[in-house]
């Protein structure tokens, strides 16, 4: 059984249909990458699954259960972390309130200490900045807090959107290593990204989307060597 | 421009000065309970609740049955006994009062989260009418006789001035409530849920936060506070009226705005600062102009710093 099975679906918004029945899969361990232009619906089959935008046709399934139509924070709760588009981290907040609220859906008070620690050395450029705001934070630290948050809730999928977005070349490479690492301590990861040669490079498979459909899927190293998709997205 | 205005005057009667200092304090604290409310609800959601000041008056009325139930009696009661029930008292409308301020939002604002600005707006306006309707109805259009339930020793403060013991227990009460909200916000697992929501909906949804809970939650405490200052405005005026709330209430928001809207601290600075030029102007020049004063002030530091006094704290999006 798929870890989480996106059947079919199809989104609006307002009256604007951006997908077209995408259908997808991911198993369990997996880091799976869409890749596609802007306007493809990336973004949208994200904000699918977390339940921001419920589909107006289509399921959703994760571990099993259906959860299309459920509210965003109670898919938090069974397990779906979502990094969103533009990293959003709560501006006026301090770097460890940010931390304390993605371990939100827990109530295990001594174990969010050790996480949050955790955190904090996995991204020891928010280590010196625990107390500062978050929007005073540069562009890739908010980006590592975005993603600390995230795992703050001890996701079993994390929803990672653009993660390298706006970011100097030095600290896309760092976010990519650690995205490698989240996924070796055991956390499947669906990525999306404009980057589509970075992600492929670190993901086992591959969706492209076109115009709100799943145009090609397949492994990645089988979509580094289609030459559509070389054409399209990797600029060679 | 305001130390020149004053400083002469405080020069010629340094008493009087010291004794208006005192009442503008007294009355600033109650505007300041009022306006957290309002900064609050306008924080998280950006509505404008003008049903808040009805609540607040909602507060003063529901207090007064519990009185008579009490058997609190003006003159009759006096000692421990009648500020335990009188805690007791403002614990039950305080309770009271959030609740329905919760059951409103449920009824006239969530169903429209989504809708114009300007619907919930006029819903707002709307049920501001319906609660003052239903106090007319209830007690009648004249001013209600507040019992007089705490005795008001003058105690000497400095160069013959004083201040009463009813001054001191408003201002001690708005005092002890706002530090409470503060930590609350600050510190709780609830507060920090409201501080993310009224910051970035969305994300706060991706954190797993409930928002509609979040909201409600906000509309409560808001309410618990106005109707604490109801049953405080009672206490200290001895007078109310089903209409209290329109003009209490607009200063309070008023105050909410002068303070920089969504911002805590600055609502209870701006409640603080219109309660203080309310009684200088009432006492140095014409009330009749002391409307005028405080617009005119607002207007002021409103061209000059947009964002009101401590900024203004409102989703950037």
């Amino acid at each position: 059984m798929a870890l989480l099975e996106v059947d079919s679906i199809n989104t609006f918004y307002g009256r604007v249909q951006a997908l077209h029945g995408v259908s997808l899969s991911i198993e369990e361990g997996e880091i799976v990458t869409l890749i596609g232009s802007n306007g493809a619906g990336k973004t949208t089959t994200l904000r699918t699954i977390s339940g921001l935008n419920p589909p107006a046709k289509g399921r959703v399934r994760f571990r099993g259960r259906d959860i299309t139509g459920l509210a965003p924070n109670r898919v938090v709760g069974l397990g779906i972390g979502q990094v969103p588009e533009g990293r959003r981290v709560f501006h006026r907040m301090t770097v460890r309130d940010n931390l304390f609220l993605g371990a939100y859906v827990r109530n295990d008070r001594d174990d969010i200490r050790g996480d949050e620690e955790q955190m904090l050395t996995l991204f020891p450029r928010l280590k010196e900045r625990r107390n500062q705001i978050g929007g005073t934070l540069s562009g890739g630290e908010q980006q590592m807090l975005a993603i600390g948050r995230a795992l703050m809730s001890r996701p079993k999928l994390l929803l990672l959107d653009e993660p390298s977005l706006g970011l100097a070349p030095i600290m896309v490479d760092t976010i990519f290593q650690v995205i490698r690492d989240i996924n070796q301590r055991g956390t499947t990861i669906l990525l999306i990204e404009q980057n589509a040669a970075k992600a492929l490079a670190v993901a086992n498979r591959g969706y492209v989307l076109e115009t709100g459909r799943v145009v090609k899927e397949g492994t990645a190293r089988a979509l580094l060597e289609s030459p559509d998709v070389q054409r399209a997205y990797l600029g060679i | 421009m305001l130390v020149v205005l004053l400083a002469p005057k405080a020069a010629s009667d340094l008493s009087l000065f010291v004794q208006i200092l005192v009442i503008g304090i007294a009355n600033g604290a109650i505007y300041a309970l009022i306006a957290l409310g309002y900064t609050m609800v306008y924080g998280i959601i950006e509505l404008i609740n003008f049903a808040h000041g009805d609540v607040f008056t909602l507060g003063a009325f529901l207090s007064l049955p519990l009185l008579g139930a009490f058997g609190l009696t003006e003159g009759k009661s006096s000692g421990v006994s009648v500020y335990l029930a009188l805690i007791l008292i403002a614990a039950i409308v305080m309770l009271l009062t959030g609740t329905i301020n919760v059951v409103i939002e449920r009824v006239a604002y969530r169903p429209l989260r989504n809708a114009p600005r300007l619907a919930p707006l006029i819903t707002a306006v709307g049920m501001s009418f319906i609660l003052e309707g239903i106090m007319y109805f209830w007690r009648g259009a004249s001013p209600i006789h507040y019992p007089d339930l705490i005795p008001n020793p003058r105690i000497p403060l400095l160069a013959g001035a004083t201040i009463g013991l009813k001054d001191i227990i408003v201002i001690v009460v708005a005092i002890v409530l706002v530090i409470l909200l503060t930590v609350f916000i600050n510190g709780s697992k609830l507060g920090k849920a409201m501080r993310a929501t009224a910051q970035d909906r969305e994300a706060a949804q991706l954190m797993g936060i409930d928002i509609n809970r979040t909201i409600a939650a906000t509309f409560f405490i808001g309410a618990v506070l106005a109707g604490a200052g109801g049953v405080i405005f009672g206490l200290y005026f001895n007078s109310v009226r089903f209409d209290l709330g329109f003009g209490v209430g607009l200063f309070a928001f008023t105050a909410a705005v002068f303070g920089g809207i969504g911002n805590i601290q600055g609502a209870a600075l701006g409640g603080l600062a219109i309660g203080l030029v309310q009684a200088f102007s009432n006492a140095y020049y014409q009330s009749a102009l002391t409307d005028v004063w405080i617009f005119a002030i607002l207007i002021l530091v409103l061209v000059f710093r947009p964002t009101g006094l401590l900024g203004m704290q409102v989703p950037e999006r």
